[in-house]
């Protein structure tokens, strides 16, 4: 497809340890991001999710691998982003304590990107901010309130009407609403959901809540020990997921209703821990808690392999059966 | 809003007055400040700031002609000590004016740019200063130069704005992490905007409540500089000087030395207890 936004190819960052040894934090992932879609990338703590948005954003350089943002190689040595790139990919963090001066009014704190983007006159700020506010559905009188006044969820809200400041093309969204009630989570969900709708931007969402992803994904990414385990659109993705490890997460999702259990995968008790990513397993990184781990996962990294539409596995098991389609970079 | 305003400087108040003796390090504070203000207005004998001789009224004791008595010279040390205020306070005020700002824009920086060469550069800096003991740095910088009060107060000023330099420091380098100033800086704010929008307002309460408290200790400073005889000279009174003169007729002519002294005590006092109370605004802890 050619409305590719944001197309990651191969990307790595490693971070180097006091000792001599280095965290692969990232280490090779390729994907792509499409234009008003909304990409999932979920996995456990330490699986690098965080880095490769933050790498994304620019506030960390790539080791290694490209990040393309409509056909411009960002990760690129000595590439300095333009006022305009700066604006257009907007991130909204997970901490809504810290993500807002304290000390400054929410006015002023979406002054910020207006004075750098967009220079107005003071009255017409005024109202651009007021307008900002009740697109992400909070009063207007809030402009004036400190960030102490205001609800957790509220100054995610915030938050996002700062990103919007800049019109956004692309907004990274960092665990947005895993530091929040789930009464709340669910208005900045919805709040997040229609203005991708009004304004078809596309979203990375970071998270680790999988049945999240289920409602406001197009497509899942599933990182694991900075590798990509799978990559599907959200309906194939819950449907029929090929990866262990994949199934191994859904089925530890925990459910509500009965027709939720119908549905649900019998249950795989996870073995063993996450693998630290300074000393990743060979072959396949996940083979150590595999339940279906063959002898060549132990030695052999398995490639990305395209099972069906736009359903990327990576994973011996799949291997032969596509063979010849699959990708040649390792995933 | 207006109400908001309202009931947020009430609950200032409160938590002000609430040490209690704050109250009374303001009321000292103002009295100072009312009287250095309107000195030569208050003053029985403004013109005995300068050099005047009256032999027939010399080494008075206190009365009701001469409230503090009067000095060898027959000048009436209550105005002279009013006079003098009005330097001190100026040196406060100045000496406040120049090193916080510059310790600042320093120590911020310093702060932001942690783990690099800036920091390196500027914080070695600001130990350098700070290993010299203050007073024996004063005192050289202000023999170096010629001794008068401006002297003075540039050499105070120099060995002031590290302490500020090294708060700001601790201040930034905690906050540079913090979301609000990761994201101004992706969406492409200036470094001017990050020291003076973000990095400001919270270093804020800390630096008012060191100012206020810093106010008595730099007026103190100042007076043992024209103590020695390295401030304002002679004949202009300052509260150092007045002092210096009168130990030479102490202990017979007591009210010569003890009044400045103790003025200087009431001053210190004032700032700190006063500096106590905005520390409580801010919940800014001790120094």
């Amino acid at each position: 497809m050619d409305n590719v936004i944001l197309e990651i190819k191969d990307l790595k960052k490693y971070f180097p340890l006091a000792n001599g040894k280095t965290v692969k934090a990232v280490d090779g992932v390729s994907m792509k991001l499409f234009k008003g879609e909304t990409l999932g990338l979920v996995g456990e703590s330490g699986c690098g999710k965080s880095t490769i948005a933050y790498t994304v954003v620019g506030m960390y350089g790539a080791t290694d691998g490209e990040v393309l943002y409509k056909g411009t190689n960002l990760a690129a040595k000595g590439y300095k982003r333009t006022l305009e790139q700066k604006g257009e990919i907007q991130i909204v963090f997970q901490d809504p304590g810290s993500s807002l001066n304290s000390r400054r009014t929410i006015e002023k704190s979406m002054e910020v990107p207006l004075d750098i983007h967009d220079k107005m006159p003071k009255e017409k700020k005024q109202e651009r901010i007021e307008s900002l506010l009740e697109m992400v559905g909070l009063p207007k009188e809030y402009k004036n309130k400190m960030p102490r006044n205001i609800g957790g969820g509220e100054r995610q809200l915030v938050s996002v009407a700062r990103a919007l400041a800049t019109n956004p093309e692309l907004i990274i969204l960092d665990e947005p609403t895993s530091a929040l009630d789930v009464s709340v989570q669910a208005k900045v969900i919805n709040t997040l959901i229609d203005l991708q709708k009004q304004l078809e931007i596309s979203y990375l969402f970071i998270t680790h809540d999988l049945s999240l992803m289920r409602n406001v994904a197009t497509r899942v990414a599933i990182l694991y020990l900075g590798r990509l385990c799978e990559l599907a659109p959200t309906a194939e993705f819950f449907r029929a997921p090929l990866h262990p490890y994949t199934q191994m997460l859904l089925s530890s999702i925990p459910v509500a209703t009965e027709e939720e259990e119908a549905i649900k995968p019998e249950q795989i008790i996870s073995q063993g821990e996450i693998p630290s990513p300074v000393n990743a397993p060979k072959g396949c990184t996940f083979h150590t808690r595999c339940k279906d781990c063959m002898e060549i996962c132990k030695t052999k990294p398995p490639v990305m392999v395209e099972v069906g539409p736009e359903h990327f596995v990576c994973c011996h098991k799949y291997a032969e059966k596509s063979e010849g389609q699959g990708r040649p970079e390792e995933c | 809003m207006r109400a908001e305003q309202k009931e947020t400087m009430i609950k200032n108040w409160y938590k002000f007055s609430a040490g209690g003796v704050s109250v009374l390090g303001l009321a000292i504070v103002l009295l100072i400040i009312l009287l250095a203000v309107f000195a030569p207005v208050i003053a029985p004998y403004p013109e005995d700031a300068g050099a005047v001789v009256k032999f027939s009224e010399s080494s008075l004791a206190p009365s009701m002609q001469h409230l503090m008595g009067t000095d060898t010279m027959g000048r009436d040390v209550f105005s002279r000590l009013l006079i003098s205020l009005r330097s001190s306070l100026l040196m406060g005020i100045l000496v406040l004016a120049i090193a916080v700002p510059v310790g600042f824009v320093v120590g911020v920086l310093a702060g932001y740019f942690k783990d690099t060469w800036i920091e390196t550069v500027l914080m070695r800096i600001v130990d350098i200063f700070l290993s010299v003991p203050a007073l024996v740095l004063a005192l050289a910088i202000a023999a170096i130069l010629e001794p008068n009060l401006k002297n003075s107060m540039i050499a105070i000023t120099i060995m002031w704005w590290p302490w500020y330099a090294r708060l700001s420091f601790g201040v930034a380098s905690s906050l540079r992490t913090e979301n609000y100033i990761v994201y101004a800086e992706l969406t492409g704010a200036k470094l001017s905007h990050i020291v003076f929008k973000e990095f400001l307002p919270n270093t804020f309460d800390q630096i008012l409540t060191k100012m206020t408290l810093d106010m008595g200790y730099v007026i103190c400073m100042g007076a043992t500089l024209s103590f020695v005889g390295l401030g304002e000279q002679p004949p202009t009174p300052a509260l150092g000087n007045m002092i210096n003169d009168g130990v030479k007729f102490l202990p017979d002519m007591w009210w010569l030395a003890i009044f400045p002294a103790v003025t200087i005590i009431i001053i210190v006092l004032g700032f700190n207890l006063l500096g106590d109370g905005v520390g409580n605004i801010f919940n800014v802890e001790g120094k």
